[in-house]
């Protein structure tokens, strides 16, 4: 029997890319396993600090296979293609095999993003060679075992899905016979990975590992969190960005019956209770004197003036091709073309609300946490108890959503803080107008744009000036090189038209309001602007706006193909719609992936109603096409709920929105039915793989508004859209 | 449908215990005992009669099913039956529910196969998950008043649940399933058209 010093060589010698387990592993991965923690803070006393569970497969004996999933879950179904990943090239039963949430480890950090984040839709693009060679070591190792136990030669051997297979003698041995035996055998330094032809797995719509939890209540979401005498806490906040507590009395809420503690915070007040409710009863008894900060004057239409003024002001250049904006000719010019396109600030309102669990004893932290970001959450937890990270144990739940929203680690910091300081696990909830009101914001963005077009009508100069507040500014400066982000010009600065003179420019305007990752990111209002401004262009050349992008697209062939495939899907110009129904065509390029998009859009009672949406999606590789299309109904929906009605606004620095009353979400009565359509997506297909979580958002609102525009002859600049 | 994999444990469950052996102390102060019936057990609890229904599902039974998600009725992830009917537990006070019987999505069926699951479970409705036990609750109690809804009062019954993911479209695809009429063209096993050659059948994964 190897040793326990001798199963983490193996763990060690593989890179930390595979683990096979024994019978006395067993008890280890009981107390290791994410969820198999006991309740209560005490949990955390029986995890080794020296056992970081580095690994992502675990076969065990008795033929459990334990695959390790390092994203989280948050709907786009990570913790279903990561194990399609595994699964294919370890030649595992599909479905028999048990799944856990990495813990918090740089072990699991995604190769592509550098960290163990879950976002920028990079999972499958960071995953994809990783998990496959990971699944294919181990099935190589378990083929030797097979060859020494048998004298054959390994190349004799076959697996069919959880066992090996020697042919010429009709032996086999099942996965689970050879663990034990596969994990003295050396470590292969490369391994061959399957051809497409022979996948089994990649490429077949599958359906969710996780549907079944999911439709009884079962599966655990960080707000289900309920270790052993933990208490609930709510948080009253300062209604003003960055504003203070300078004093408070608590003696109204501590007279609630069932409140249990008040504690005070630099950023608000605590109110503890047993229950949710009690806490509120409480909260709503505090008296607070606020230090509102410097922010108390801040309205959104100070906002926007400060982004208009300093939009060229403050311009510092993103890309420049010919003359850029000195080649349009001087105002006046009657074949310059200009507008102003705005998109307001969005909340994020996660399905789930913000929550964090923390227990915090001698021997270190334990949190659930539902997040996007284990190393972040594990060092935001480290700093709030004051130990090093490694005392650190982050549980990562289910996510009821999580949209770039749970990237932060705010929510974990509260938990932290407050468990420490009350001695008792703490389970902080935020109500859902403590979610719309302190969020980490989608960018406010204006931007002016103008275009010289041809005696043709197509554009031979086209500038775009941006103005914003920036998101890396706050999350990682360094990103912001020569007073550029990148996340706020993307799909603007890397415009795909061919246009003989382009300059986009972006003015870093920051009022204050606290921004981050929204759905993707810079695309999500880029592609409304330059989607939008183009069809104008088109519309004043009398162009057809289908024709015109297949025009300035020639040379682009993944575009095209995504912008052909919707148009066909959609009878673009050739099916008679339904008298007062209008299409409107857009397409982006984002995080890898081409999509574009045909909405058939009327106006009902004054409104616009969204009957169809046909959506065509290029990603390179389709691991899960049946997960693709979730994401693109999913991405659909976000941005049209956005388009439609998200609009966050300020007044006296203080967020005016608060629920789904003033914050409206899309309902099933508005859903437009989508159909998918995947294109030029295979292994051998040389591209690149692309992501799927947010490229099918971008295209919607254009889509959208250029079929409004179809409608009433009207542009459409500011979203969200007004009739 | 054909066969399904094996559901994956659920990691987290071991810490989402059911509260049961909080009741006692629940029930230790000396007044107002209101007694429920939930998922056809009757309970005892000692909170405020004003506590919504959510708070005493969630934080004293232990039933986590039911989710909060705006505690002011907008947005349906709350949903439970309350004698059979669909009502949003974040806005009930839990004195509306003495003497009735309340149905969580915990105990709307005993191994997760009333239709309407096993026709979610077909149309693999769900995303992130967290809106889904009052979709459920929601659907369960519209088909049991109307069998055969039609797709406005699919669109009425349903429009009180919200769903961040953007589910509807299977949401009303179960629905349709479950009422005995799946929609073909928008089921799951119709999949999404696959141009490359990578995925030619739409077929399941099976081992």
């Amino acid at each position: 029997m190897i040793s326990r010093r001798d199963f983490l060589k193996v763990g060690i010698a593989t890179g930390g890319g595979l683990l096979l387990g024994f019978s006395t592993l067993a008890e280890t991965r009981a107390a290791d396993a994410v969820g198999a923690h006991a309740n209560g803070p005490d949990a955390s006393a029986s995890t080794e600090p020296d056992f970081v569970p580095n690994a992502w497969v675990r076969i065990a004996p008795d033929g459990q296979i334990t695959l390790v999933v390092s994203a989280s879950e948050m709907g786009q179904g990570a913790m279903t293609v990561l194990p399609m990943l595994i699964a294919e090239e370890l030649d595992a039963e599909w479905g028999r095999f048990v799944t856990e949430f990495a813990p918090a480890s740089q072990t699991y950090a995604n190769p592509l993003l550098g960290g163990q984040i879950t976002g920028g839709s990079a999972t499958v693009r960071g995953f994809y060679t990783k998990m496959r060679e990971v699944g294919a070591t181990a099935r190589e190792m378990l083929l030797q075992a097979a060859a020494r136990q048998w004298g054959v030669s390994a190349n004799s051997l076959i697996t069919e899905p959880g066992r090996v297979v020697h042919p010429a003698s009709g032996r086999v041995a099942q996965y689970g016979d050879l663990a034990e035996a596969a994990a003295s055998v050396p470590v292969p330094g490369s391994v061959m990975l399957k051809s497409e032809q022979d996948f089994r797995i990649i490429g077949k719509p599958t359906p969710r590992l996780d549907t079944p939890i999911k439709v009884n209540g079962q599966a655990g979401f960080g707000i289900d969190a309920q270790p052993e005498d933990v208490r609930t806490a709510v948080i009253e906040r300062c209604p003003v960005f960055g504003g203070t507590v300078k004093s408070f009395d608590a003696a109204a809420a501590k007279a609630v019956k069932g409140v249990i503690e008040v504690i005070g915070l630099p950023h608000g007040v605590a109110v503890l209770a047993r229950d949710y409710w009690t806490a509120e009863q409480g909260r709503q008894q505090l008296k607070i004197d606020w230090d509102p900060g410097h922010l108390a004057d801040l309205s959104s239409e100070g906002i926007t003036q400060a982004l208009r003024e300093g939009v060229e002001a403050k311009a510092r250049t993103a890309t420049k091709h010919g003359q850029g904006a000195a080649a349009l000719p001087a105002s006046g010019s009657k074949s310059v073309f200009r507008a102003v396109y705005q998109a307001p600030y969005l909340a994020h309102t996660c399905m789930e609300p913000m929550n964090c669990t923390a227990a915090v004893t001698d021997q270190g932290v334990t949190v659930w946490a539902p997040t996007q970001a284990q190393g972040k959450a594990q060092q935001a937890a480290a700093q709030a108890a004051g130990v090093d990270a490694a005392k650190v144990t982050v549980h990562t739940t289910f996510l009821g959503g999580g949209f770039g929203r749970r990237s932060e680690a705010d929510f974990v910091t509260e938990a932290v803080t407050l468990a420490k300081r009350h001695g008792h696990p703490v389970k902080v909830v935020w109500s859902r107008p403590d979610d719309v009101q302190h969020d980490y914001y989608r960018p406010i963005a204006y931007n002016e744009l103008a275009a010289e077009l041809d005696a043709q009508g197509m554009p031979k100069t086209w500038v775009h000036r941006i103005a914003g507040p920036s998101i890396w500014q706050r999350v990682a400066p360094s990103r912001v090189k020569d007073g550029i982000d990148p996340s706020a010009v993307e799909g603007a600065a890397d415009l795909p038209y061919g246009i003989p003179n382009l300059e986009v420019t972006y003015a870093l305007i920051d009022p204050g309001v606290p921004v981050g990752f929204w759905r993707s990111v810079g695309h999500s209002q880029n592609a409304f602007v330059v989607e939008c401004f183009l069809d104008e262009l088109a519309a004043h050349g009398g162009h057809d706006p289908y024709e015109y992008r297949r025009k300035l697209l020639k040379g682009q062939p993944r575009y095209l193909g995504v912008l052909e495939k919707a148009a066909e899907m959609a009878g673009w110009g050739k099916k008679t719609l339904p008298k007062g129904h209008h299409h409107g065509i857009a397409v982006a390029k984002a995080f890898g992936s081409y999509c574009a998009q045909v909405a058939e859009v009327s106006i009902e009672s004054g409104k616009p109603r969204v009957h169809k949406v046909y959506c065509a999606i290029d990603c390179g590789v389709a691991v899960n096409p049946a997960g693709i299309e979730a994401q693109m109904q999913s991405g659909i929906v976000y941005g049209l709920t956005a388009a439609l009605s998200g609009k966050i606004t300020l007044k006296d620095g203080r967020v005016q929105q608060q629920n789904f009353n003033d914050y409206p979400a899309l309902r099933i009565d508005e859903m437009p039915t989508v159909e998918v359509a995947i294109v030029g997506s295979g292994v051998d297909s040389g591209h690149t793989i692309g992501g799927i979580g947010e490229p099918g958002l971008p295209p919607i609102a254009p889509a959208v508004v250029n079929a409004l525009r179809a409608a009433t002859g009207k542009p459409q600049r500011e979203l969200p859209i007004q009739l | 449908m054909a066969k399904r994999p094996l559901a994956p444990c659920c990691p987290r469950r071991a810490m989402f215990h059911s509260l049961n052996q909080m009741l006692p102390d629940a029930a230790a102060g000396a007044c107002d005992v209101i007694e429920l019936t939930v998922n056809d057990r009757k309970l005892q609890l000692d909170v405020s009669e004003q506590m919504p229904l959510l708070w005493a599902l969630r934080d004293y039974l232990g039933l986590t099913g039911t989710k909060f998600g705006c505690g002011a009725g907008l947005c349906g992830a709350c949903t439970v039956h309350l004698d059979g009917k669909a009502v949003r537990s974040c806005v009930t006070p839990i004195a509306s529910a003495k003497g009735k019987r309340v149905t969580t999505i915990e105990g709307l069926s005993a191994v997760s196969d009333h239709p309407v699951q096993l026709a979610w479970i077909a149309e693999d409705v769900p995303q992130c998950g967290y809106c889904q036990s009052g979709q459920i609750m929601q659907a369960a109690a519209l088909l049991a008043e109307m069998p055969n809804p039609s797709d406005a009062q699919i669109d009425q019954a349903m429009a009180g649940n919200i769903c961040r993911c953007g589910t509807y479209n299977r949401i009303k695809s179960a629905i349709l399933r479950a009422a005995g009429n799946p929609n073909q063209n928008m089921a799951l096993n119709a999949g999404a058209a696959v141009d490359s050659g990578l995925a030619q059948e739409a077929t399941e994964v099976q081992s």
